[in-house]
């Protein structure tokens, strides 16, 4: 059996967490749905240690000035803009 | 056509005019995850429904130099979770062959396209499977490239480790054409790779197959369902008739793909779709209360279950506490599952399975139990978490219902896995 237990509450702290509201259903779903997943992750406790070859390199470019979006093409896409801004809701 | 399939989200028929080349005269189908300057993008999201990008992906540019035509945004699974085009906010995808079926996912709606012969051509995304299923189910040919062949600059990341764009088309030789077209180096995208400079991958669809060493791993047939595994020997006697060898190998660590893949996946999700913010694009929560709030209220209306669902799991395998014991242990997996396949290759020039364990599903039957439906992935995602290149062949029909014969390579072989599936449609 698995230690793996997953309550409303702790699917709420999630949540919070990942900026998700969540209507009061979703919160009992997804905490039926959440022990059956992370019980069936626990297979990855069987997984040997293994040593993985890492061929990475830093991929780096010159710090240039390139050709961008202007500045209307970037704010575009946005709710709400002024003065070329972007605007958004207080931050705290 | 008699039934609505649902095939896109938006049709709109976009080309260079000036432009001429290889896919002159052909149409195009583009996954609605692949930004097109000027054409709605998606991703099957009510977040994005009304986003423009201002800037073509790498791919669309090639294409649109290639002389072909775009016909249309296809639909998709949102974000590209899901295996059956069913979590798209705007309706699930048909399968052409039938109707009452789901086409597979998450790129079903480039798959049908084709299967219905609403485009020539398509290109899907594939992170766990997303190009190889929907290939299988609706009958037609999926390339999964190398990680690193072709660009991924201007498509919405969703799981950047794993994903890559691919081709679907009638026949391997097309798919490999297109292929062709995408594939190479991108200064957009420092992922991408040389090998496919010099690429004639549409010439490796010969059909040549005398001498091939086909390795057929036991643990990607066990599980399938019976009617998938006849027709799947089928191909393989076919192939073995052409002069192919076959040998049963083992791949010990593909037990452990599935939860590997999907905590590394939900662990890039949750960091990728915090960019969707309802400030710079997505749906806006409002301004009522501090940044936060807005955020996450944007977020629960803009995004379906099956996306909250990854989101949330990513963000609690990534969590303090858990980090060690998901994130960590996925990692080591995904070593282990890369070294299994060096292994093979060191014995064989491809591997060959089904490339899904079942028959296409019925509409509505498989998405309850989001578990069971991670299950139906076992086949495709080592693939992706081992960066190797792979095709969905079709192998033949089973009461009606296609299935499909998956070949691996080893990293930037997709010459040889072009070459064997062109011999199984022969």
């Amino acid at each position: 059996m698995s230690d793996t237990s997953v309550d409303a509450d702790e699917v709420r702290h999630v949540a919070t967490l990942a900026r998700v509201d969540l209507d009061d259903e979703e919160f009992e779903e997804f905490a039926g749905q959440f022990a059956d997943i992370l019980t069936y992750f626990d297979a990855l406790d069987e997984v040997p240690e293994v040593d993985a070859e890492t061929e990475l390199v830093n991929v780096m470019r010159p710090d240039e000035v390139r050709e961008s979006l202007a500045q209307e093409e970037a704010l575009a896409n946005a709710a709400e803009t002024e003065d070329g801004f972007f605007k958004g809701p207080k931050v705290s | 056509m008699a039934t609505d399939l649902n095939i896109f989200v938006t049709e709109e028929s976009v080309a260079d005019a000036d432009a001429d080349g290889p896919l002159s005269g052909k149409t195009v189908a583009v996954k609605d995850n692949i930004s097109t300057e000027g054409l709605r993008t998606t991703c099957g999201s009510a977040m994005l429904n009304d986003y423009v990008p201002p800037y073509d992906a790498t791919v669309v540019e090639c294409l649109k130099d290639a002389g072909a035509t775009i016909v249309g945004k296809a639909n998709m699974d949102e974000f590209g979770m899901g295996s059956t085009t069913e979590t798209s906010a705007f309706g699930p995808t048909r399968n052409p062959v039938d109707p009452e079926r789901a086409p597979g996912g998450s790129s079903g709606g480039s798959a049908a396209a084709v299967a219905a012969g609403e485009a020539d051509l398509a290109l899907g995304t594939d992170t766990g499977g997303s190009v190889r299923n929907p290939a299988a189910f609706c009958g037609v040919v999926g390339i999964k490239p190398t990680y690193g062949l072709v660009s991924r600059y201007g498509l919405v990341a969703y799981a950047n480790s794993l994903e890559q764009i691919g081709p679907f088309a009638e026949t391997v030789e097309e798919a490999a054409e297109l292929l062709d077209v995408i594939s190479g180096p991108d200064a957009k995208d420092a992922t991408t790779r040389d090998e496919a400079i010099d690429s004639d991958y549409a010439g490796a669809a010969d059909g040549d197959v005398d001498g091939l060493t086909v390795g057929v791993p036991t643990e990607l047939v066990e599980g399938a369902d019976e009617r998938v595994v006849e027709t799947f020997e089928g191909a393989l006697a076919e192939l073995e008739a052409q002069g192919a060898e076959t040998t049963e190998v083992s791949l010990e660590s593909v037990g452990h793909a599935v939860q590997a893949y999907y905590v590394i996946a939900m662990s890039e999700a949750s960091s990728n779709l915090a960019r969707f913010d309802g400030v710079r694009y997505g749906q806006s929560g409002g301004y009522e209360g501090n940044w936060n709030e807005s955020f996450a209220r944007a977020r629960e209306e803009g995004f379906g279950s099956e996306v909250k669902r990854r989101i949330l799991l990513g963000t609690y395998a990534l969590s303090a506490g858990y980090h060690d014991k998901y994130y960590k242990k996925a990692q080591d997996a995904r070593a282990w599952v890369a070294q299994d396949f060096d292994a093979a290759f060191e014995k064989v020039d491809v591997l060959a399975s089904p490339t899904m364990p079942i028959l296409p599903p019925k509409l509505g039957e498989s998405l309850d139990d989001p578990l069971q439906l991670y299950l139906t992935d076992a086949n495709t995602v080592p693939v992706n978490l081992a960066n190797l290149p792979a095709i969905s062949v079709p192998a033949g029909e089973s009461e009606g219902l296609p299935v499909g014969l998956q070949l691996i390579g080893p990293k930037f072989g997709e010459e040889t896995i072009i070459r064997a599936a062109s011999a199984v449609e022969e």
